[in-house]
């Protein structure tokens, strides 16, 4: 990633940490208890927010970026890692949904759960992007892994509207008027208006930059396997291009496998977009030349 | 494309009626999850024939995860997807080939598993053609899905915890629905039940268009 990248990133970050802060200001000082929610309305500066960006953003960009990879012509790692990425922030975030929707409605509705149509679809949602994660994490080669998953993104986005079509169903037909989420039908109060757009605002930015960092990572990691797999040939190939020298004087230091922390990354693709740079082979020249 | 399905859909049905393990396993496990559905829910008829319709749905679902493991597992052998690939095939036609051999045998599977719930629950179904039509549907769709994920997880020395994980929220709507339907056929309200025709429809044929478009590339991978 380039420093320009990296700006961008500190600025994202910035600028998400003073909007949430400014968030939390106005939400738990500023602005005044809800007439018929009382504090408990405070929360509703968060939540849908942070719905917003685990099914829209979040979601939205791994099923672009799953496109984007396996159309032949647009096919590179980098929509791979940017969705891998997205899904691994929009199941936190969705979990997050999950866990403040249910604070608000054990005081609000008396239940910690209830199986209204959009808890239920949501659930059924984590577990269907958790599955994703799961294949993610069988080792596999880079590109066989990123087709795999980028299928598995896409059946599951295909599968969303769907549970929410039947879940919707299968509880209005059956269980009519239990629960309307009161906090939709509240008057919004010009600040609280304000203090709810600020949390979108900030979400949204809380997300973009977990995004980038969380993309960094993805791909830093892979450069550190490209890499290492690098040093450890070149070592080979210095183990045999070195002639046996005669080694009384020096004590044997190194039995010669330092690789073996190394995990075992798949041997055949060279990721063609990190370019091995060749102050990395040079990091861990055996010392004596090994046996 | 329909003659090369046809093809593997024969050879998958060939080799299951020569090794028997969807006979000797899968059919047995699907009426051993009716039994301890039963011991679950204790031995009153009353809570067993309201339970009935998605104790049935369920134990399909779990008999779709071991027919596809095993429709998968044909092909694990030594080369034996290079061969299917060397063959020539068209992918899409590999796809329906085998989502049509999951099919047959989750047909029979539902055939013994409604004896079950009729025997064994005392269930009396009241509209035939909405029952049928719902597992008609139902059947296309978990084949279809079915056989997507396994070609995904196929390959892995992780399937057989991974695909329960991947398929059973994919086709928590065919649960949904086929119970829904079951429950309107069982107790005659047609109109109710029909409409839940219209997500397993739409459901069934979404994946079998995933299915033809992604199988392709899905079969290069392994």
């Amino acid at each position: 990633m380039s420093a320009r990248m990296r700006s961008v990133t500190r600025w994202v970050g910035a600028s998400a940490v003073v909007t949430t802060a400014l968030t939390v200001w106005l939400g738990l000082w500023v602005t005044p208890p809800a007439e018929v929610q009382g504090t408990l309305a405070r929360l509703l500066y968060l939540h849908p927010p942070i719905a917003w960006v685990a099914l829209y953003c979040a979601f939205g960009v791994a099923a672009l970026s799953s496109v984007l990879y396996l159309w032949h012509r647009t096919r590179s790692l980098f929509w791979d890692r940017l969705g891998a990425s997205a899904v691994e922030v929009g199941v936190v975030f969705t979990a997050l949904t999950l866990v403040t929707g249910s604070l608000w409605g054990r005081p609000t509705w008396g239940v910690w759960w209830t199986w209204t149509a959009r808890l239920t679809s949501t659930a059924l949602l984590l577990v269907l992007f958790l599955g994703y994660l799961a294949l993610r994490r069988v080792p596999a080669d880079p590109e066989v892994r990123a087709r795999r998953c980028a299928v598995a993104a896409l059946v599951a986005f295909v599968d969303v509207p769907i549970v929410t079509f039947s879940v919707d169903w299968w509880q209005t037909l059956h269980q009519r008027g239990t629960v309307l989420n009161p906090g939709l039908t509240l008057k919004v109060h010009g600040l609280m208006a304000w203090t709810m757009g600020l949390g979108f605002l900030a979400m949204t930015l809380v997300f973009v930059w977990m995004l980038l960092v969380r993309y960094r990572v993805e791909a830093l990691s892979d450069r550190i396997g490209d890499e290492e797999l690098e040093v450890s040939l070149s070592e080979r190939w210095a183990e045999g291009s070195t002639p046996v020298t005669p080694v009384a004087t020096t004590p044997v230091t190194t039995p010669v496998t330092p690789v073996a922390t190394t995990p075992v990354t798949t041997p055949v693709t060279p990721v063609a977009t990190t370019p091995v740079t060749p102050v990395a082979t040079t990091l861990r020249q055996p010392a004596g030349g090994g046996r | 494309m329909w003659r090369d399905a046809l093809l593997v859909a024969g050879k998958d049905i060939r080799i299951e009626l020569r090794s028997r393990v969807a006979l000797w396993q899968v059919l047995p496990f699907a009426v051993l999850v009716l039994v301890l559905f039963g011991f679950a829910l204790g031995p009153g008829p009353k809570a067993l024939r309201v339970a009935a319709p998605g104790l049935y749905w369920l134990a399909v679902l779990f008999s779709t995860v071991l027919a596809t493991q095993r429709s998968m597992a044909i092909e694990s052998g030594e080369g034996t997807r290079d061969g299917l690939r060397l063959s020539g095939i068209d992918p899409a036609g590999v796809f329906l080939g085998k989502a049509a051999a999951v099919a047959i045998q989750l047909v029979a599977v539902q055939v013994l598993l409604g004896a079950g719930i009729v025997v064994l629950f005392d269930v009396h179904v009241q509209t035939w053609w909405l029952a049928l039509a719902a597992s008609v549907l139902a059947t296309i769709g978990l084949s279809a899905a079915g056989v997507l994920y396994g070609a995904l997880s196929a390959g892995l020395r992780v399937r057989e915890t991974l695909l329960p994980l991947l398929v059973l929220p994919i086709v928590a709507p065919v649960l949904i629905s086929g119970s829904r339907a079951w429950s309107a056929a069982v107790s005659g309200a047609v109109a109710s039940g029909a409409s839940w025709l219209k997500i397993l429809g739409p459901f069934a044929a979404v994946y079998l268009a995933v299915g033809v478009a992604l199988y392709g590339p899905l079969q290069e991978v392994a």
